[in-house]
């Protein structure tokens, strides 16, 4: 693991302060970024109709109806999700484990996290229909002394999302605070001075604030640990809990934990690349880098391969006619090209990782995170969907066609996230400061 | 004028170390060291002793995980029990969830407000940011301050350090 931060013998204390700092305080705005900027808020501004719309509307605007109630509000939920798990494993388990490589990618990853798992969490409120009583699964004191019901697997969605997402935002800002003490002291104008100085909380970095805060930010790392885990298997429950063909499975919960870190670290590389290449951060985000996020990603490939296979295999073996059925349906049914695709995409495409030179290459890995990203979406999809379209009796078989509203809304959500992630990186450190100065430190002695 | 105490600055964290140490064996006993990153033993070095964080963690999952476990048993068994599919009121694999989630969430909100709570912040305004160097304390200087001490001796007692500079820093 040394040659990963071999490039940091280069770097003092002060230059990578100061590198990672100017991105924000002093680098002028490209005018890309203007244009990609533009783009993502054209896209919010179509999430943000279309959702409107739907309180107009309600949810006949988009192609669900019995036999297939969920569509890709579901589908969206899941996808977003699953991308959120990458940043709490990177910044956690990665943390846990001591590899020094996650430092100069964990703090990006956090706030991809953050942002996918905030996009993922309105779906489900959209689709309810009646979305503005969501907060009929929270418990809360009410006239008729109701409660929520405690074994319903969407209860269990919400207390599993919103901790999520709580837990996801403390250890991001808890990481942050530093750095914003840092670019408090470092702000050329008086606005920018206050703005940074009141969010790093008055943060001087003396030792003992930092022996608490380095308590806390281990502890936070082993609880968010078991969380990473836990949500996708509860989103998962969501549907094994079901008996719905293709819902009901025990392989799930470790089937989905595989597919979200599968989509996350896609997402990451889908980031890192032209995040490393516009703010020439290569000394930082190495090769190296990249190549041990690919492994992983080819790694989770297989666990994801693993599912698909035992899916299949379980329905055959356990002679349900259903069960099969839906298997027939799904490799050969009006979704098959569907599945055909996402095979494609996640068991054929990341084999490519085999070979080092593509391990290596930004743009190999870049094109292969957009295939997996595809991938992904389709999967979910196809459970979502097929499995409902094509259940028990011929009688109530459907099929669900996608809107241009569904559209708007999917693509719309992209918009929005890369409008929060452009925002990021011109308003906050994108990479932890104050861990690569230990970096520098560790790397400084002989 | 009185003064919160005599700052210097050091460049480097082994440095830092050895002044809060040699400080402390002379006998100093209000020392405040402050660095750019963690330093390993810096905290114990200035007479750091108990870490209360990993209680507070300890305690906020313990509240989260019986709390919630209580308030599911209390409202599904006790308060408004229904039938829901032929299960128990009390059907506790299916609080788990829950459960589990309440344990790791008020575990984590109290070590954060503990951290800070205990870390005396948000505190926008402290003293030490009068020392004009001090700005560079997150950078890549390093900072010790003796507090309740003779402002003389400790001046000279810091000069004699190698710093690259000795303070006072204004109350």
């Amino acid at each position: 693991m040394a040659d990963v931060a071999a490039p940091l013998r280069r770097w003092s204390y002060g230059s990578v302060s100061d590198k990672i700092a100017d991105i924000v305080l002093a680098r002028p705005t490209h005018w890309l970024w203007f244009a990609a900027f533009g783009a993502a808020s054209l896209g919010t501004v179509a999430f943000v109709g279309a959702i409107g719309w739907l309180f107009v509307r309600g949810i006949g605007i988009w192609g669900v109806n019995i036999p297939t109630a969920w569509g890709f509000a579901i589908a969206n939920f899941v996808w977003w999700i699953g991308i959120g798990h990458a940043g709490t494993f990177i910044s956690a388990i990665l943390l846990l484990l001591r590899q020094r490589w996650r430092t100069s990618i964990n703090r990006f990853a956090e706030a991809m996290t953050l942002f996918a798992a905030g996009i993922a969490g309105i779906f489900p409120i959209l689709h309810l229909g009646r979305p503005w009583f969501f907060y009929w699964l929270v418990p809360y004191p009410n006239v008729m002394e109701l409660w929520p019901q405690w074994r319903s697997a969407l209860v269990w969605d919400i207390f599993a999302i919103s901790t999520y997402l709580i837990v996801s935002l403390l250890f991001w800002y808890v990481g942050l605070v530093p750095d914003l003490a840092t670019l408090r002291d470092r702000a050329a104008s008086r606005a920018k001075r206050i703005v940074y100085g009141l969010l790093a909380l008055g943060w001087r970095g003396e030792a003992r604030h930092w022996a608490r805060f380095e308590t806390v930010y281990l502890l936070l790392a082993g609880l968010a640990t078991p969380l990473v885990v836990s949500v996708h298997s509860v989103v998962s429950l969501d549907f094994a809990i079901d008996i719905v063909p293709g819902y009901h499975s025990t392989v799930f919960p470790p089937y989905f934990v595989a597919g979200a870190l599968f989509s996350g670290f896609a997402m990451v590389l889908t980031l890192a690349i032209p995040l490393r290449h516009f703010f020439r951060l290569h000394d930082f985000i190495t090769d190296r880098h990249l190549e041990n996020a690919a492994k992983v990603l080819l790694a989770c490939g297989w666990v994801v391969a693993y599912g698909y296979f035992i899916e299949t295999f379980t329905a055959f073996y356990s002679g349900d006619e259903f069960e099969i059925a839906m298997v027939k349906d799904r490799l050969l049914g009006f979704y098959g090209p569907v599945y055909w695709t996402v095979l494609a995409c996640n068991v054929i495409a990341p084999q490519i990782l085999w070979w080092r030179p593509a391990r290596r290459s930004a743009w190999a890995l870049f094109a292969v995170s957009l295939v997996v990203n595809l991938g992904m979406w389709l999967e979910r999809v196809m459970i979502v969907v097929q499995s409902m379209h094509h259940d028990f009796l011929p009688s109530a078989w459907g099929n669900f066609i996608p809107t241009v509203w569904d559209w708007i809304t999917f693509f719309g959500s992209i918009g929005f996230f890369a409008f929060l992630f452009l925002l990021f990186v011109r308003a906050l450190p994108t990479i932890s400061i104050f861990e690569m100065r230990e970096l520098v430190m560790e790397e400084k002695k002989p | 004028m009185s003064v919160y105490g005599i700052m210097a600055e050091f460049t480097g964290a082994e440095q830092l170390l050895a002044a809060a140490r040699s400080a402390r064996a002379a006998g100093y006993g209000d020392i405040e060291a402050y660095s750019p990153f963690p330093i390993e033993g810096l905290a114990e070095a200035t007479g750091f002793r108990r870490n209360w964080v990993a209680a507070i963690v300890l305690a906020g999952g313990l509240a989260g995980g019986i709390g919630g476990y209580f308030m599911q048993w209390y409202s599904a068994a006790l308060s408004y029990p229904i039938n829901s599919g032929g299960k128990p009121p009390h059907s506790w694999p299916e609080f788990i969830p829950v459960t589990f989630e309440l344990t790791v969430l008020v575990a984590a909100i109290a070590g954060v407000a503990g951290m800070l709570a205990l870390n005396g912040l948000p505190r926008l305004y402290h003293p030490v940011f009068n020392v004009r160097e001090f700005d560079l304390a997150s950078r890549n200087r390093f900072f010790l301050c003796l507090r309740h001490a003779d402002a003389e001796a400790a001046r000279e007692f810091l000069g004699g350090l190698s710093p690259l500079g000795v303070w006072d820093v204004p109350a």
